[in-house]
């Protein structure tokens, strides 16, 4: 039997086990208590800690020592103690701090939704529409970047990157060598692979899966559809190399991406191939399972397939909510 | 005349050698810890001298020594930070530059204590001299035998290298400075695990300033108990200052903790005074990170009473009236110094410098630096003056190192201390661009504290 503790998140109580981290401790509740969580993802080891979206305040450290931390923790890097007390959504210096950060996200993110691939499953889309201020209070240019190919079936668009490095992680996962990384330092910082080098791994297109906004996209989908209108479904195929468990994006008839399949929290239950990414694009490749169910705070699942609904962030900018209309008509008139 | 315990011999021609540092007494310590003292009681002298990390936050160093973890089977490692990149402070190259193998001396008696057969000195790209220095002097002092394997016989094992980091201000900050030296981007890690469990390869770790080590020579020398004697309460010891800025002397000193603020500017034994016959107007008392304040807060605390050259006399009235002492990087400004423009600056400095791991100072510090920008320029407008503050707020205690903060603090405490200056760039921005806004009230002596009494 391995131990249990004890924790307490907005005044909701769990028992799990010794070595939880207060994020998933508050998963394992689920619901309104649970952080966001934009850098941290529960099968990438080392991850976390970065992008401070999920940050709490533990107003009482444990049974045995029941100070309060002095400073808001990452929540996804922050164990449980037997005893210990978070606050969540029910603090409003974690709301303040919450507020802050998305806004510090938005600084150097383009705000692109019209056009970008993600829109409708990103989220930072989600996030800024959750916890986010109305408008920005950043006057200044945003830093942009050419998009680069990394290989011929990924791209990098690293003006939307928000250095969450899942992707970096991900590579180091998947690869023995260092091929993947961060150069340079501050908001000056971008990813990068050798030379654009494409990294050379079968599973490399999980990349893409993992990055919570737009910046690594599928080359082979790419401006085909917006999300909203493709119709996710579950399918599967025996695959030598992968477990061949998939989510096929249909426009009609025509398989037009395949994913791996997504949780609540836009974590992958497994990576798959690029075999199964990129090349199976006929449902004769496939097994067909029955629809993929979406998460229910997901743009898509909020039934905006046949609607205009401009993303939250898009709202209150007259320009951006023009081009936005303007796709709209343009993708429902096909 | 100030104790000088680290600086003593600073002045005798060929103290950088071997010969002569030795013939000076040098590597007496070495001697007296191997043939006399358990590692334990190194230790337990350290704790005594009561010695404060020289490195920026102050942390005693003996318990910090005592909660390094001792897993059977596993290295332990010494590191020795010899980054100093804060801008204002200068003491370490100076010491490393000059008297090298008191820094050698340390580190062999620290490692003794912390039971460190590796060690390490990480020192700041930039600096090529001082690391050829050390590499002569650690070959040095192994061919005299005070390196190596069976050191005087005692069966210690010590091997000495130096590391030159890459230049990155960030790769000073404990965590980062052992990725850097693992071979690795130099990322600050994500504490827990801290270094004295799980530092560098995994191994526990104790990283620890230049001065910081090196002081642990005269502790061993004379004892802890005479090291405490010297300064004030929890400050003991002697500091290293680096003082700069409109200064008649600036320059390393060596003090003895409790020298008041007042008498370190103005007498003849240290800075001599303000430059040019110029009135003072603000200091950053420990390097740029720490509050700015102005001379009348400088001078006195919000109570009347004199400041002292103490980490608690520093820091006295808290974020509202008091500073730190930092690393000791004590930059004065004359009243022809433009404030606005210095914040700015050292914004740049932060922006600059930030890794780029964690949103808020990613993103926050090149929002403040631009701000500032546009401030200090003629293009600012009232509200951005409290959007700093809200932008610092924001950072603030959310990040994942003190980066963060040290970029916060400099701008929430310059427009605490010197609102009305910011004010004047905004209502004033051609004039602005013309001349500076001068020492204004920023000497003028404190209101006398009204006893607050309940009604
Ligand atoms: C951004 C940053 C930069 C730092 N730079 C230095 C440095 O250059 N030298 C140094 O000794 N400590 C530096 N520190 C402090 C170290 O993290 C660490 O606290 C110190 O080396 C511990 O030594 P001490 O206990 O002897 O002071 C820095 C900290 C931060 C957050
Ligand atoms: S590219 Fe995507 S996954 Fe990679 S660091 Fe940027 S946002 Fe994260
Ligand atoms: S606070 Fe700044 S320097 Fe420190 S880890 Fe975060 S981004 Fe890097
Ligand atoms: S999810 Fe915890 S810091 Fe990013």
């Amino acid at each position: 039997m391995s131990e249990k503790v004890k924790v307490t998140i907005d005044g909701i109580t769990i028992d799990v086990e010794a070595g939880t981290t207060i994020l998933t401790a508050a998963r394992q509740i689920g619901g309104d208590i649970v952080p966001p969580a934009m850098c941290y993802y529960s099968k990438l080891q080392g991850s976390g800690g970065k992008c401070r979206t999920c940050l709490v305040k533990v107003s009482k450290g444990s049974e045995k020592d029941p100070r309060p931390m002095p400073k808001l923790v990452a929540s996804c890097r922050t164990t449980v103690m037997d005893g210990m007390e978070v606050q969540n959504i029910t603090s409003p210096e974690v709301i303040e701090a919450r507020k802050g950060v998305v806004e510090m996200l938005l600084i150097n993110h383009p705000l692109d939704c019209p056009v970008c691939d993600q829109a409708g499953e990103c989220h930072l889309q989600d996030l800024s529409y959750e916890h986010g201020s109305e408008a920005t209070r950043y006057e200044f240019e945003r830093r942009t970047f050419d998009r680069i190919d990394i290989g011929d079936k990924v791209q990098l668009h690293m003006t939307r990157c928000i250095l969450c490095y899942r992707c970096v992680y991900t590579a180091d996962q998947i690869t023995e060598n260092r091929v993947h990384g961060v150069l340079g330092r501050g908001d000056a910082a971008e990813i990068s692979t050798y030379i654009e080098k494409a990294i050379e791994n079968e599973f490399s297109g999980n990349v893409i899966d993992v990055c919570p906004v737009g910046a690594l996209t599928d080359k082979t989908f790419r401006f085909k559809n917006r999300v909203w209108f493709t119709k996710p479904v579950d399918a599967h195929r025996d695959c030598p190399t992968c477990s061949g468990k998939v989510t096929l994006w249909y426009k009609g008839e025509d398989v037009i991406r395949v994913t791996a399949r997504k949780d609540e929290y836009g974590e992958v239950e497994e990576f798959i191939c690029n075999t199964c990414r990129f090349d199976k694009k006929k449902t004769d490749d496939w097994v067909i399972e029955g629809p993929r169910k979406i998460a229910n705070h997901s743009v898509i699942s909020a039934n905006h397939y046949e609607q205009l609904m401009p993303p939250p962030v898009l709202r209150t900018n007259p320009a951006l909510r023009e081009a936005n209309k303007e796709q709209f008509e343009r993708t429902t008139k096909l | 005349m100030g104790r000088k315990l680290l600086l003593e011999h600073i002045n005798v021609p060929g103290i950088n050698t071997f010969e002569v540092y030795r013939q000076k007494g040098g590597y007496r310590a070495v001697e007296k810890a191997l043939k006399s003292l358990s590692p334990e009681d190194v230790v337990e002298e350290v704790k005594k001298s009561g010695l404060r990390g020289r490195g920026g936050a102050g942390f005693p160093t003996g318990m910090k020594w005592s909660f390094l973890a001792k897993p059977e089977g596993k290295p332990r490692y010494l590191v020795c930070n010899g980054d100093e990149s804060e801008p204002g402070t200068f003491k370490d190259r100076y010491l490393m530059t000059h008297i090298p193998h008191l820094l050698i001396e340390g580190m062999i008696v620290s490692s003794y204590a912390l039971g460190a057969n590796t060690s390490y000195i990480y020192v700041r790209g930039e600096m090529m001299p001082q690391i050829r220095i050390l590499e002569k002097a650690i070959a040095e002092a192994k061919n005299a035998g005070f390196l190596g394997k069976n050191i005087l016989g005692s069966g210690f094992d010590l091997e000495l290298y130096v590391q030159p980091g890459g230049g990155a201000y960030i790769c000073g900050e404990e965590t980062a400075l052992i990725e850097s030296l693992e071979g690795k981007r130099g990322n600050p890690r994500i504490k827990p695990p801290f270094p004295a469990i799980s530092g560098l390869y995994n191994c526990p770790t104790v990283v620890n300033n230049v001065e910081s080590i090196a002081a642990t020579v005269p502790i061993i020398n004379d004892g802890g108990e005479e090291y405490a004697k010297i300064g004030i309460g929890r400050s003991t010891g002697t500091k290293l200052i680096s003082a700069s800025g409109n200064l008649n002397r600036p320059g390393v000193y060596e003090i003895e903790l409790g020298v008041p603020v007042e008498e370190f500017i103005y007498s003849e034994e240290y800075c001599g005074g303000i430059a040019n016959g110029k009135r003072l107007k603000a200091v950053v008392a420990g390097g740029s990170s720490v509050p700015i304040l102005p001379t009348n807060l400088i001078l006195k605390t919000v109570n009347g009473e004199s400041r002292l050259m103490t980490y608690e006399s520093l820091a006295d009235g808290g974020f509202a009236s008091g500073t730190m002492l930092g690393s000791g990087g004590f930059i004065a400004y004359d009243e022809d110094q433009c404030i606005v423009r210095n914040t700015w600056n050292f914004s740049r400095f932060y922006h600059h410098e930030s890794c780029g791991q964690c949103s808020p100072c990613r993103e926050g510090t090149g929002w403040m630096e631009k701000v500032l920008h546009r401030l200090e320029y003629g293009h600012g407008k009232l509200s951005d003056i409290d959007l700093l503050v809200d932008v610092s707020k924001k950072i603030e205690g959310n990040t994942i190192c003190p980066l963060g903060d040290a970029a916060a603090w400099p701008v929430a405490s310059a427009i605490r201390h010197f609102r009305d200056e910011f004010e004047w760039h905004v209502t004033n921005p051609q004039e602005a661009m013309t001349r500076n806004y001068g020492l204004a009230h920023y000497a003028d002596p404190l209101p006398k504290v009204e006893p607050v009494t309940a009604s």
